[in-house]
């Protein structure tokens, strides 16, 4: 495995080896949701998720038709 | 006698509210002005020149739907003591914090362009070159927030607050007819008829009413503020009153366009600046500030909100009253994030006016996750406890926010295919 030191130089490596460690840290911090939540709020994220893909799609069509000469 | 010991016993009353008030007044009026950013004054005067007086009511009915929005913050903040990204992350989880996080600092960024293209074309009037302008306000903004005290920045940027009410004498100096503003604004009338066009003109009304960066700014101001639950009856007149003015300035920037621009179609407040420059050179000088002060507004608050949701989440020191050897990144992220986006504005045929449409659609990406979890943590017991939302709070809030949600999606739809509403 190549040390991401040996690709970025010494401290630009120390800097990002410290911030993956942080990330992971707060990835398992906060890996599971710290509230009760109710069957509505359970719902609303559902509906939230649902929304995301709706967009993703959306903006996914978009691009395709501008790369094929669309507006 | 009586009379006059009743008269001082009122007097020193109201004095010594109006004292509290302004010690305790700040995030929500900061983050209602700063909400008639460059983008905004650029909505308004727009729907000015094209509509007229006519869509003033309009204006008016989105006050309420800002201060209901925004005093939710001022209750989850002083409760919690916890800022929006630290909430989220917290109560769902690190994909909903993520998500969060990175959507609010990918337009947080795009939205600062769009400050800086504002406060560029507003010196250029003066013939101030871009590159200066940049540089200069990158400074101020720096020094600004370097004093190592919250108070001292917040009532500094009261003052710039101040700045944005130059609209008011603007309206003034040209004497629009009083008649004509009630006849044409306060009732409610759809000029034209509800067609595509007037459509997207409410809904970019709304955009620029609520945005997801407010959310965030004004729950981490409270907490950095140190407001706690004893202060939540005061966040909440604060709120009204920020609200109040949001509106009263964006009334007058519709009032200043809807008179000297009347019918004419506006791409940006620079180009109604450079319209209304040979009509009256005063009224032009004057929204050339107002356009400049509240790109500056927008910027200093927007660059704040992205560096504290990151000093929550990965817990560095983050407060305006730490010095900046104490809180290191806190500060460097919010130098980072000011230094590119001004730095963009002056790269050679940047794509500017994709980024200013950019910003709506990304922001609709957020806006309907920010207030959907904003509204689960206000009905949470074990998070609220008694300043959880009552039963006329969630009948309000939730219908506003399903309103929004769906009125911003369609702007944001309608901002990618622009022919789909006719």
């Amino acid at each position: 495995m190549v040390a991401i030191e040996s690709v970025f130089g010494e401290r630009i490596g120390s800097i990002l080896r410290d911030s993956t460690g942080k990330i992971r840290s707060i990835n398992q911090k906060y890996a599971k949701p710290q509230i009760k939540l109710s069957r509505g709020a359970k719902f609303a994220l559902l509906f939230l998720r649902l929304y995301l893909i709706f967009l993703i799609v959306l903006l996914g069509y978009k691009f395709w038709t501008i790369v094929h000469g669309g507006t | 006698m009586d009379l006059l010991s009743k008269f001082y016993f009122n007097y020193s009353r109201i004095i010594k509210t109006i004292k509290i008030y302004l010690l305790l007044a700040g995030p929500g009026l900061i983050v209602m002005i700063a909400d008639n950013d460059a983008g905004g004054i650029t909505t308004y005067a727009a729907t000015g020149a094209k509509f007229g007086y006519n869509l003033i009511w309009f204006l008016v009915l989105l006050g309420p739907v800002a201060y209901f929005v925004q005093e939710m913050t001022v209750r989850l903040g002083a409760v919690t003591k916890h800022g929006h990204a630290e909430a989220i992350f917290s109560a769902f989880g690190s994909f909903w914090g993520w998500f969060s996080l990175l959507d609010l600092s990918i337009v947080n960024w795009l939205t600062m362009v769009t400050e800086f293209i504002g406060m560029t074309a507003a010196l250029s009037i003066f013939r101030v070159p871009p590159v200066i302008t940049v540089i200069i306000v990158v400074f101020v903004m720096l020094g600004i927030v370097m004093s190592g005290r919250y108070w001292t920045w917040e009532k500094i940027t009261m003052a710039f607050c101040v700045v944005n009410l130059i609209y008011i004498p603007a309206a003034f100096l040209i004497h629009p007819s009083v008649s004509d503003i009630f006849r044409a604004g306060i009732i409610p009338n759809f000029p034209g008829g509800l067609n595509g066009e007037l459509f997207f003109f409410l809904m970019a009304n709304i955009g620029t009413t609520i945005a997801p960066w407010m959310i965030f700014f004004q729950q981490s101001a409270v907490v950095d503020k140190q407001m706690k639950e004893k202060d939540i009856p005061w966040g909440k007149v604060d709120t009204a009153v920020g609200s109040f003015f949001t509106v009263v300035v964006a009334v007058f920037v519709l009032i200043v366009t809807g008179t000297l621009l009347f019918g004419q179609n506006i791409s940006d407040a620079g180009a109604a600046i450079v319209a209304i420059m040979p009509i009256n050179s005063y009224v032009g000088v004057l929204f050339a500030i107002g356009l400049f002060d509240a790109g500056f507004l927008g910027a200093i608050c927007i660059a704040l909100t992205s560096s504290w949701a990151f000093g929550e989440v990965f817990g560095w020191a983050h407060s305006l009253n730490y010095k900046v050897k104490e809180a290191f990144w806190f500060y460097i992220f919010y130098f980072f994030g000011l230094i590119t986006a001004g730095a963009v504005v002056l790269i050679p045929g940047a794509p500017l006016v994709l980024i200013t449409l950019f910003v709506q659609v990304i922001a609709v990406t957020l806006l309907p996750a920010a207030l959907v979890f904003l509204i689960i943590l206000l009905n949470n017991e074990e998070i609220m406890g008694k300043y959880k939302n009552t039963l006329f709070d969630n009948i309000t809030n939730i219908s506003i926010v399903m309103c929004i949600i769906l009125i911003s999606t369609l702007y944001g739809i309608s901002t990618l295919f622009p022919n789909l509403f006719g």
